[in-house]
């Protein structure tokens, strides 16, 4: 075979649309396309699964170089390529790898053909069920069929009739005439979670997806194949018919729900989250993340949310304004000192959180500062043990050596008398092993807290705090890497995100007024905690940064890295 | 580059305008005479008259739902007439259709349909949107009120005004 000049080991050079790359060997057609900026319209192929192939969406035209008799040179253009001989039949480009001195033509007569022909396949038994599907509007059927079908359909038999509103799992509904028979559903269930629970029945334009007879589509990771189906096939029950996906806009995120934190876009219109979805991480979460997580949201929508600070006179909590509330706080827990005082932390905090915590418990000189474990099941997926998302923040920023260890301290000062006062910070004491008996006989208790808990009712002071998808902030997840929380909604009432709570804690106790924004207390942090030292709070990025080395890997990554190796998918 | 207009050079008559006032004045006492000899009517003893029977077929007054002759509420709450608004007059929130129902395979209507008479401009653009052909721009044009919760449309006050609509298309049939 000629081989061109420019060629290196593991570099060869491909011609898209007339312009020459270079891409490293082994790179998939669509891949080495979509770096060269020419987008290849497709439906089953998906980079973190097997490609079978199967939908011919991805139909390009394509051509090699001729193979040169003994002795004859090979045809070099201007450029010093070899003239590529196109093949007249067009070839997939999902499943196909580059080779040297291939040429790929996307906007070829024959690709647009093939296009529109494969469009017009899918379309003929497709419903008219745009106006009620949840897809419309992010449907890739609906983008295609504008970009490269027909204005008109020429089918004028009847549609072939499938099941509708199947239901095919506890979060999923199934649309069969929906489908377009990707299969990516059926390729996640069985590759990435294990669960193949999915699969094909009957043939020709009868074929239809179905679950499996005894079982249902219900591991912690279903809703992913709602994510990855590129129409409305598969629709997920919470967001069901609640907003039109134009609507809304996404903010960039984090799941709080254990300390994986999966990278997230919340959807939310008007004040209100509608869903919350997986974001591409390849160091964190793939593309996936897990159901429960997903859910998280609703916690944000207790329907006994605190919107106004409250300070407690006899037995009831009266309303005031947040001025009075933190000086009453502030003065409160001031009259303690040393043994006297704990702060009990969360490990739900931010990075920002707990930094202004740390400089709280440093003026008021707290004896005992810790946060309370929250432990359950994970799984060999994503989903962490630790329920916490922002643990070794707390062990870097509170310098806990094992976080939660000393809540027995707090308990046995509690029972001898010797702590009086304690500072709560969302957590619900109650919840987590403390008695009220015991809670009563405490002099001075400020809680902030989001929900009305029945520490709530306890407290002296109450400030109402912000939940994760109300506030701004930085979390370190279990493999160390420090990712940014974003503000998706505002907090009900006159509630407030709680680093501001704890920056006005700080200025009533020690009087200095010098951290205005979010950022400059980050910015105090990096010279204060050493692994922060050297970044900025916009330096995190959408993606985060490593900041410590924890030991853990994420099984789910390594798994699939290992596909990467053996050249099963893209990654 | 800016363009010169030439002023035009204006005759003596044009100068003086006397005869320019002449006209007028005949044109005036043209209409007076015509209303004295009651051989043309000016104006009209609005609202006890109205113009109403000689709108044109065109016209857009208030828009309103519609149900066909199934008495099925055409709208399926895909809330495009929302998004289309240009005042954003509207807000929809959807439901689902319960199972047992009649037309439980068109899966989605509105739970409540609000349209802000205030805010409406009577543009027809939610009309000209709807894929459903739920909404239509009736002929009513006298909206009125004596507070701002009255001047909201809700979802039976919008089936009042629209009321029955035969011959759409009806996709949504039993044989589909």
């Amino acid at each position: 075979m000629a081989v061109s000049k420019k060629s290196s080991e593991d570099l060869v050079n491909v011609q898209v649309d007339g312009h020459w790359i270079r891409v490293p060997k082994g790179t998939r057609m669509i891949e080495a396309c979509k770096q060269a900026a020419a987008e290849v319209p497709h439906y089953c192929y998906h980079p973190k699964l097997t490609s079978p192939g199967n939908c011919r969406m991805c139909l390009v035209e394509m051509g090699m170089p001729p193979r040169p008799t003994p002795g004859e040179e090979a045809e070099l253009d201007a450029e010093g390529h070899a003239k590529i001989n196109w093949m007249p039949r067009p070839v997939i480009a999902c499943a196909n790898t580059v080779a040297e001195g291939m040429g790929i033509r996307t906007q070829s007569l024959l690709a647009k053909e093939c296009r529109q022909g494969v469009m017009e396949f899918l379309l003929i038994n497709h419903p008219l069920d745009c106006p009620i599907c949840d897809q419309a509007g992010e449907c890739t059927l609906q983008e295609y069929s504008v970009e490269h079908g027909n204005g008109q359909s020429r089918f004028l038999e009847s549609k072939v009739k499938k099941p509708k509103n199947v239901d095919i799992g506890p979060r999923i509904r199934l649309d069969d005439e929906r489908c377009v028979l990707c299969s990516r559903c059926v390729r996640f269930s069985k590759e990435v979670v294990d669960d193949d629970v999915l699969g094909f029945v009957d043939r020709g334009s009868h074929n239809t997806l179905a679950v499996h007879p005894d079982r249902k589509l219900e591991n912690n990771y279903s809703l992913n194949t709602v994510d990855i189906c590129p129409v409305g096939a598969l629709t997920s029950n919470d967001f069901r018919f609640k907003m039109r996906v134009w609507f809304m806009r996404e903010t960039k995120s984090l799941c709080t729900g254990c300390a994986r934190g999966c990278n997230t876009l919340i959807g939310s219109r008007e004040g209100k989250i509608y869903r919350q979805g997986p974001r591409e991480n390849n160091k964190v979460n793939s593309a996936w993340m897990c159901d429960s997580g997903r859910m998280e949201y609703h916690r944000l929508e207790d329907p006994a949310r605190l919107t106004d600070p409250m300070i407690k006179r006899g037995r009831t909590h009266n309303v005031v304004d947040w001025t009075e509330a933190i000086c009453r706080a502030a003065k409160d827990l001031s009259r303690f000192k040393g043994d006297e005082l704990a702060i009990i932390a969360s490990g739900g905090m931010t990075n920002e959180e707990l930094y202004l915590t740390r400089t709280l418990a440093e003026s008021l000189e707290a004896g005992v500062v810790d946060v309370v474990k929250r432990s359950g099941s994970g799984d060999d997926y994503l989903s962490h043990s630790d329920k916490n998302p922002n643990v070794n923040g707390a062990r870097k920023i509170l310098k806990l050596r094992s976080p939660g260890s000393r809540l027995k301290l707090i308990h046995a000062g509690i029972a001898e008398g010797k702590i009086k006062a304690l500072l709560v910070l969302g957590e619900d004491l109650l919840d987590i092993g403390f008695s009220e008996e015991e809670l009563g006989g405490l002099k001075c208790m400020v809680l902030v807290h989001m929900i009305a808990n029945p520490t709530a009712k306890m407290s002296t002071v109450v400030l109402p705090g912000a939940g994760y998808a109300e506030k701004r902030g930085s979390m370190i997840n279990a493999t160390g890497r420090l990712q940014r929380l974003n503000k998706a909604i505002d907090s009900p009432g006159l509630s407030r995100e709680d680093w501001e709570i704890l920056q006005g804690l700080n200025r009533a106790v020690d009087g200095k007024d010098e951290v205005t924004e979010l950022v400059d207390v980050f910015g105090e942090m990096t010279s204060a905690v050493s692994i922060f030292k050297g970044l900025s709070f916009a330096g995190i990025g959408d993606l985060g940064v490593d900041v410590m080395d924890t030991g853990e890997s994420v099984p789910l990554l390594e798994r699939e890295a290992k596909r990467v190796r053996d050249g099963l998918i893209v990654g | 580059m800016p363009i010169v207009v030439k002023r035009p050079r204006l005759t003596l008559a044009e100068k003086c305008y006397f005869p320019a006032l002449m006209k007028g004045l005949r044109i005036t006492l043209g209409h007076a005479i015509r209303i004295l000899q009651r051989k043309k009517k000016v104006t009209m003893q609005y609202p006890e008259v109205k113009w109403d029977d000689n709108l044109p077929e065109h016209y857009r007054g208030a828009p309103a739902l519609v149900t066909d002759e199934h008495d099925r509420e055409r709208c399926v709450s895909c809330q495009l007439c929302e998004f289309i608004c240009p005042p954003r007059a509207i807000k929809i929130v959807p439901e689902e259709i319960p199972p047992g129902d009649e037309w439980q395979k068109v899966e989605k209507r509105p739970e409540s349909f609000d349209i802000d008479m205030l805010r409406c401009i009577y543009c027809g653009m939610c009309q000209e949107v709807c894929p459903e052909q739920a909404i239509f721009l009736r002929k009513d044009y006298a909206i009125t009120g004596v507070s701002r919760e009255e001047m909201i449309h809700d979802k039976q006050k919008l089936y009042e005004i629209g009321g029955k609509r035969e011959g759409l298309i009806n996709k949504w049939n039993k044989l589909k």
